[in-house]
């Protein structure tokens, strides 16, 4: 078996009132720097080894993420790396498509 | 008539439903689990509003697969009426049968208020007794009623006639003041291309009694109940057969006009 995450986000461009609240909390710290909150949600699962990319993408179109309002990434661990496939536009500034990859929890700070 | 109410884990507006379907309207009225796969033998069906399965992963998205909801496409296939309150709303839209997606409120805080809403569409089974522009006041309590449709679906929707409700003030003006949670074009609900599919986030059976201060709501079910009899009593009675086809009796033997169909 494989673990593999799926991120799943709110496309850009539609409203992430989630975001704009996390946002409003930060900022009522004192965070009163920080924008573009947006908050997704992350998603683990086991699955067979063999499992194709094309079965994954299938369970997030059909059931883990709303295509018309949702996109998603797809990661897994092999051999010890990382390595991503993506279903999310890149943005400015970014990596291309592919090697998308967010920090594990351990290595943040 | 017989009525069909849904009962999620979490629904928690079904005992209303059944309240204003029977005791308030004196119709036979089933309550169906989530678990059945057959709606056999009724005449409409309500999703109610709650939180079915916790609303866990997105609004009405683990309900929008459960077992019944096989038997509700089915029923809503061969046009069968289904009225989706809510969150009974967000399970049809996750379900594919209605058009759309919800986002959390604009405004970031959950809405529990009284709103008007303008009736759009009356070829759908619950508003084809209504006047087109009728204001109805109704309650709503929701945290994720922002009606959602990318632009190219939006126009589809809105050319086809498929809004059936805008949120609008008393006076029926749809205005970004009258709009309580963001959603696209004040949409408050809306039908699939046949129309017998209806979803709406304000909920009829809070506002069916004069005690609850509206009976508004009633006007729904009432629609859905004289629909269903005049479609089965057109054949017999004439002057029944345009509120069941959308077709004057003159008309009568050409195919019945399916809900949502618009004069050309």
């Amino acid at each position: 078996m494989t673990t593999i995450r799926i991120v799943v986000t709110l496309k850009p461009g539609v409203l992430d009132a989630q975001g704009q609240a996390v946002q409003q909390g930060l900022r009522a710290l004192g965070y009163e720097s920080v924008s573009g909150v947006r908050v997704g949600k992350w998603i683990e699962l086991a699955v067979p080894d063999e499992m194709t990319p094309d079965t994954i993408d299938a369970m997030c179109e059909r059931f883990l993420a709303n295509p018309l309002i949702e996109e998603w990434r797809v990661e897994r661990d092999e051999d010890g790396g990382e390595r991503a496939r993506s279903r999310a536009t890149p943005r400015a500034g970014e990596a291309g498509v592919g090697v998308l990859a967010l920090p594990r929890s351990r290595e943040v700070g | 008539m017989r009525f069909g109410v849904v009962i999620f884990p979490a629904s928690n507006c079904d005992r209303d439903c059944v309240h204003v379907l029977h005791t308030v309207l004196g119709q036979e009225v089933e309550e169906i689990w989530h678990e059945e796969r057959s709606l056999d033998g009724l005449d409409a069906v309500v999703l109610p509003g709650g939180f079915a399965y916790g609303d866990y992963l997105r609004a009405g998205a683990v309900a929008a697969r459960a077992p019944v909801m096989t038997a509700v496409r089915a029923f809503a296939q061969v046009g069968g009426p289904v009225l989706g309150i809510c969150n009974g709303f967000q399970i049809l839209l996750e379900a594919g049968l209605l058009p759309g997606a919800m986002l959390r409120n604009a405004v970031l805080r959950f809405r529990c208020t009284t709103v008007h809403v303008r009736v759009e569409s009356t070829q759908t089974p619950f508003t084809r007794t209504l006047r087109e522009g009728q204001v109805l006041q109704m309650p709503i309590a929701h945290g994720e009623g922002n009606y959602f449709a990318p632009g190219s679906l939006l126009s589809t929707i809105e050319e086809a006639g498929q809004v059936v409700f805008r949120y609008c003030d008393a006076d029926g003006r749809v205005t970004s003041d009258a709009n309580p949670n963001g959603s696209v074009r004040n949409v408050a609900g809306v039908c699939n291309p046949a129309g017998n599919v209806v979803g709406l986030m304000p909920h009829p059976e809070r506002a069916s009694e004069e005690v609850l201060g509206s009976r508004d709501g009633r006007l729904l079910f009432e629609s859905a109940i004289t629909t269903v009899i005049a479609r089965r009593e057109a054949p017999k009675q004439s002057h029944l057969y345009e509120i069941a086809t959308g077709l004057r009796p003159s008309q009568q033997g050409r195919s019945p006009r399916p809900f949502g169909a618009r004069d050309d």
